[in-house]
Parts: structure tokens; sequence; C-alpha cells
């Protein structure tokens, strides 16, 4: 191995690792993280949304062929939601747009994440998992008042 | 060297029978862009539609064409670098076991008996005809590996001196993966979904099915980019007229993809419950790891490029890019090989935003992916296998290769298509635009309550690149078939370009042994699918219910007795009656949409949205 080969690699190993402190920062001290995991409970797929307090919600989001419930939600802005996402038949993808919450919605599991709604608008929420022909249909809506 | 007539013929085969399967996946790769960018406002165009076609472009161009194409080249290589043919039993069963499995897909796919996309995720049910034949494929693949190792031990034996050429090491690390990789595969469709299909076992654990997809998955595009790869160090190097810079960076880097491709596939699956952050975590830092010897590739290929651009005069510290032999027929692989490899520089960065664990949330299952993999898998891997197939086909046949300059150009074209067809989709992954989705039947149809309109624009970019695309692949498949109906003109021969390394290296010890490289494989793959495994157990039940593409509710698969004992009328009947409840389900879910649609709708607006759909 020559100087410009162990160059090279120390070169790419240390980008790699400068990668991961920006990923392992945001997921530490910036709480950006990958959605975690609930025990699977049949509770969870009756959909509600409901109010814990002031500014803090469950929501409980059922997919299904080709609809999301509630597929409406309306929540004032500054509100911090737990989302628990869930499937009635098939696997769903969640995206709200141009939000980066991106989750799947698997039968026999539980999603879930939380959402900070600080800016008042309306977030479209796409489905973006292949769930059979009205796949295309399947749209949401937060309204952030 | 001469090879024998039925050698010859199963490798020609394993050219022909996926290139013509080919043109069907590449029609369906332009019908795609064609109905995402709102051309098409339908669900289907001359009788297939979209998510079968989708299901086609997939399996026949990912799985099909690369499986064929990575035994043959494998086979070449093998009986190039040994000077010895395998087994007979060995390359005909493998080739009779992939093409019972290819026809099996084939006719699931073409019915519509499969329109589960690639990945089939359960509970979407596709036919068992489709998971046993995919099986089979696999089977078919493995066979053929299983031969080159014993050819290997016997050229082993009358050469104990001789160290393993680069390019069989590359093809059995290729291979060690794929056979590892498939297991997982292997075991979801054959022993949980078949069955489940076929209605003998009534549930099934849906996120248990998706661990081991992905297991099997990411493993996959490297057992796609391998034979790339191999080319891109043995052969790449001299046709560019230089040598290969260092022979032992071009091991090292194969023998990191041995032990880092499996225990990888989770990144695919960061968005989804059941597993950990810290399994999640584990496998971000490995797929970083999976990186290192792409970056090693880049930079040992790039500086024999540098050596050949040099040694032909050039100067400073680019010209070398200048001084490579472009556009020239009479070495029109070359053109493949390096157009493929800068796709792939925007492929792998863009594959290492994806691996980027919470990063991951911005793109994953948006057109970004589509975006990002097509610069790797219809890049590096598809220019590599068209072309080599091209060459190979010519010298195997005997036949001269027709429309040499129409073969020259197709690269260049390809990648010229590709910038517009991968920035569409990338830019528009990022606003959200959804992957495997009939965009033109609503978010791209200005006639639709769901019309988006930022998502025009990247949806156009995406079909010019898409037809540029399609027009190059047109030219290859005149070339290449007019060479495979031509008159054979010359003996055929097997034989590969080879490069010779720049400078002689000392044999190092641990790039030449596999076993502590195959330990560490293992191990790396209990450390990460364990907790994974216990993850899936922990926190997912199995489900029940079989779901049609076509209707929300599940079909119930009758208990195998009491089928036996219904009389055919009576089925007939009970058919009807399944047939009804379904069309009566999609019209209650009508009503549903209906009610639960946006408010400030029109009638007729929704109306028609609504008879688009069904």
């Amino acid at each position: 191995m020559n100087k410009y080969e162990a160059r090279i690699i120390l070169l790419a190993g240390s980008t790699l690792c400068i990668f991961l402190f920006a990923l392992l920062y945001n997921a530490f001290s910036r709480k950006i993280d990958v959605p975690s995991c609930v025990p699977f409970n049949k509770s969870f797929e009756h959909p509600s949304l409901k109010q814990v307090d002031d500014k803090t919600y469950e929501l409980y989001l059922v997919a299904q062929m080709w609809s999301f419930t509630p597929d409406e939600i309306k929540v004032p802005a500054g509100s911090t939601v737990d989302l628990y996402l869930s499937s009635k038949d098939v696997v769903h993808g969640f995206n709200i747009v141009d939000k980066a919450v991106n989750l799947m919605a698997v039968p026999g599991a539980i999603n879930k994440t939380t959402l900070h709604f600080d800016k008042p608008g309306v977030y479209r929420i796409v489905c973006h998992e292949y769930c059979g022909v009205g796949h295309q249909n399947m749209l949401g809506k937060i309204l952030v008042q | 060297m001469n090879i024998t007539k039925p050698f010859k013929r199963v490798i020609l085969t394993e050219f022909f029978l996926p290139l013509t399967l080919l043109t069907i996946g590449i029609y369906h790769g332009l019908m795609q862009v064609i109905y995402r960018a709102g051309i098409i406002h339908q669900n289907s165009f001359a009788g297939l539609n979209y998510y079968q076609g989708l299901t086609l472009h997939g399996v026949i161009n990912a799985l099909v064409l690369t499986t064929f194409f990575a035994v043959a080249f494998g086979h070449v290589t093998i009986s190039h670098y040994l000077k010895k043919e395998p087994p007979r039993l060995a390359y005909s069963s493998s080739l009779w076991l992939m093409l019972l499995g290819t026809v099996m897909d084939a006719y699931a796919m073409l019915t519509g008996k499969a329109q589960a996309l690639y990945t089939f995720y359960a509970p979407l049910k596709d036919s068992p005809v489709f998971y046993i034949g995919t099986a089979l494929l696999i089977i078919g693949s493995w066979v053929a590996f299983f031969g080159w190792i014993k050819t290997y031990i016997k050229w082993k034996k009358e050469n104990p001196d001789t160290k393993m050429p680069l390019a069989i090491l590359g093809t059995f690390v290729n291979f060690t993966i794929w056979v590892v990789c498939t297991v997982p595969a292997a075991y979801s469709t054959l022993i949980l979904l078949t069955p489940w299909a076929a209605g003998w076992v009534e549930r099934v654990n849906v996120p248990l099915t998706r661990m081991l997809f992905w297991m099997f998955g990411h493993a996959l595009v490297y057992f796609w980019l391998l034979p790339a790869y191999i080319m891109y160090y043995t052969i790449l190097p001299k046709l560019a007229g230089g040598k290969l810079y260092s022979e032992n960076a071009g091991r090292l880097a194969f023998l990191l993809f041995l032990i880092l491709s499996v225990p990888v596939g989770v990144h695919h699956q960061f968005s989804e419950p059941v597993f950990t952050p810290g399994t999640k975590l584990f496998m971000a830092i490995l797929t970083f790891g999976v990186a290192l010897p792409s970056f090693m590739t880049a930079f040992t290929i790039a500086a024999s490029l540098e050596h050949a651009g040099r040694k032909k005069g050039a100067r400073g510290w680019l010209g070398w890019m200048l001084h490579l032999p472009y556009f020239r027929s009479d070495n029109f692989l070359f053109g493949y090989l390096i157009c493929g490899m800068i796709l792939f520089i925007f492929g792998g960065l863009s594959g290492i935003v994806n691996a980027s664990y919470s990063l991951n949330a911005m793109v994953h299952n948006t057109a970004w992916i589509p975006g990002h993999f097509h610069m790797t898998v219809a890049g590096p891997v598809f220019l590599s296998i068209i072309g080599m197939s091209l060459l190979l086909y010519g010298k195997l046949s005997g036949k001269p290769i027709q429309f040499k300059l129409l073969a020259t150009i197709v690269p260049y074209m390809w990648m010229l298509g590709m910038v517009f067809f991968s920035h569409g989709l990338m830019a528009g992954g990022l606003m959200g635009e959804p992957r495997r989705t009939n965009l033109g039947m609503t978010y791209t149809n200005p006639d639709s309550p769901l019309f988006n309109q930022h998502w025009v624009p990247t949806t156009t970019s995406t079909l010019i690149g898409g037809i540029i695309m399609s027009v190059a692949a047109l030219l290859y498949f005149i070339s290449f078939f007019a060479t495979a109906f031509g008159k054979k003109t010359q003996p055929a021969v097997l034989e590969l370009p080879e490069s010779e390394p720049l400078h002689p290296e000392k044999p190092v010890a641990i790039l030449t042994n596999l076993k502590p490289w195959l330990a560490v494989m293992g191990v790396l793959i209990l450390f990460a699918y364990i907790p994974a495994l216990n993850s899936v157990f922990k926190y997912s039940v199995p489900v029940k219910g079989q779901y049609q593409i076509d209707s929300p509710v599940p079909e119930n698969p009758k208990p195998a007795q009491k089928a036996k004992q219904t009389k055919s009328d009576q089925h007939t009947n009970a058919k009807d009656h399944a047939k009804a409840e379904r069309s009566l389900s999609r019209v209650t879910n009508l009503v549903v949409l209906r009610a639960s649609s946006p408010t400030s709708l029109d009638e007729p607006l929704l109306s028609a949205r609504l008879q688009d759909t069904f």
C-alpha cells in the first residue's frame, strides 16, 4: 500500500466519521431521531385525537386501503403531537410533505413519533408505499391553526 | 480459449434471454415516466396497469437480468482465468432452474397474478407461482457457483503456488454474499409466504417478512454491483490503455464487501416500527463502513486511468481525463464502463444520504430513492451488463458486432438521459413526491383535487430523461439483436481483456486467505440481526388476511379440507359470492371516500375523481 492509498483511506474514513458525528449530534443533542418502538396492542387501532393538555395531543392514526383515519386533523400552532400509527390491512406509508416526518404503517406493529407544529398552515400527508390500485388517492391533511 | 458447444450454448442463452425480456422491462420504465408526468391519466395502458408494469420493470431489470448476467459473466471469468470449464451438470442444471423460475415469474406477472412489485410486501398477496419461481431463479444461480468451487479446487491442486486471480476472488466474494443473503429470502418466500398464499397458514408476521426481505434486498445491490467492480479492476485499466494501480487495494475492497454487505439491511427500514433506534444506528454505522471500499475503488480506478492518460501525453492535474479513449467504436466497452463510473459517483454519494439514519426521514420512499438507485443499478450495473453482454456475445458466437457506431454512443446517451431522469426524481423527492405511485391519476393531473403543481416540473424532467434513455436502449437493442441474428464469420473464442498490475506487489497474507473474513462476516451478521430479530418478536404480532391489490376486503382462504369437499359448481358459486362481496366493498369504500373527502370540492370534480379511481 503506497502513501497515496493510505491517505485516501484516511481521508474517506475521516469524511465518514464527520458524517457519523453529525448524525449522532442530531440524535442525542437536537433529538432528531428515527421512530421508536411500541409493543403491539389492538387498542392502538382505534383512530382518535386526544387532547392531553393545553398544547399536547395524542393522535391514533390508522391507515387502510386507501385512506387515513382521521384524514383531517386540526391542532393549534405550537402544539406537540404524539403520533401512534398503525395499519388495518396492508403496508402503507406516511409522509408529511416538507416536514421530514416519514413513517411506515405496518400491520401488526405500531409506529410512534412526536411531531411539533410551530407554523400555522395545511400540512399534506401522502401515502408513499404502494398499497393497491387506489394508492395514488391516499391523502390526509393536518390543519395547524 | 476454445470452449465446448454445450457450455457455449448455455452462456449465450444466459445473455440472450434476459436481454430479450429487458425489452419489456425498458418499455415499462418508459411507460412509468409517462404516467408519472401526467401525460396519461389512466390506470392502465395497452392492457397492463401501472403497478403491473412496475412489477415487471423491477423483477425483469433488477432480478432476472442481473442474476442471469452474474452467472454468465461468472462462467466466462472462471473459465478464462482458470482455463477450465465448470462441470456440465452444474452449468446446465443451473440454467434450467433459472429458466423455469423466470418462466413462472413471467407467467405470474403477465397474467396479473403477481402485482405486488418486486419487493412483494405481504399482506398484499402474489400467487405462489411467483414466490416459487423467484426462489428457483435464485437456487439456479447457487448451482452455478457450486460448480465453480469444484473447478477452483481442481485448479488449486494443479497450481498450488499461484494466488487466486483478482477476478476469481471478486466472483467468489460476490457469490458468497449472494448465497448468504438469499437464504433469508428463500426462507421468507418458501417457508412463510408460499404456505400463506396457498391458504394453508392463516397468519403472517409482516415485520418479519420485511426484515428478511431487506436482509436479502441490500446485499442484492452488491450482487448487482460486484460484476461491474470486477470489470473496473481487471478490465477497465486495460481498455483505457493503462495498468491497474494496485491489485491489493482491489482485494481489500472485495473482502470489505464480503464482511459488510449483509448486516446493513435495516437501513432500508429506518422509518419502520419494530426495530429499536440502537439497531438502526448500528446498521447505519456499518453502512458507512461499506462505503469505504467504494471510496477506495474510486481512487484506485481513477489512479489507473490517470496513468493511462499520462502515458498518452496528458499534462497537468486533470489533463488525463481528456486523453482517454472515448467514442471509439473499436473499444466501445470503455464508454459503458466509464459512463457507469461517472454515474456511480453521484449514486454513491446520494446513497450515503439515505444511509444517514435520521436524515433518511427526508427521503425515505420518496422519488429521491429511485433517483438514487437508478444511478447505481441503472448506472454502472446496467451499463456494464449490456456493454459486456454485447462484447462477449460477439466473441462467443463468432458473429461480428453489427451497428457498432450505435453501440458506441449508447452509454453516453444513457448517461445524458440519466442526468435529467435522476435530477427530476431527486428534486421531486425532496418536495415529497412519492415513489411507486401512479402520479398521473391524481397528483400530476390538473383536473384532480389532489393536484400538486410542484411535482409537474420534476416529473417532466424525469420524462425527458426517460425518453432519452429509452432511445438509447432502443439503439442498443438494434445493435444486439442484429448481432445475435447475424452470420458467424469468425471462430468462437472465450476471452476477456485482462489488465496487468502497475507495479509488482508482495502478496499480503490476510488478503489471500478467505477464512478469517468469512468468520468476521458471520459474527457481524449475528451482531446485527439477533437484536433485530428479537425486536420483531417483541414488538409485533402476526396478522390475518390476504389482500388483492384491488380490494380493501381481505380474502379469507378456506381451510384446505372444506375446499376439497366442495363440488366444482359450488366452488364457482363461492367464488362469485366473494367477487360480489368485494365489488360491494368497493362501493362502500367509495361512499367512505365521498364522506371523508375535503369539503370544498365541486361535486362533479369529486365524482370524476372517484370514477378515475375505480
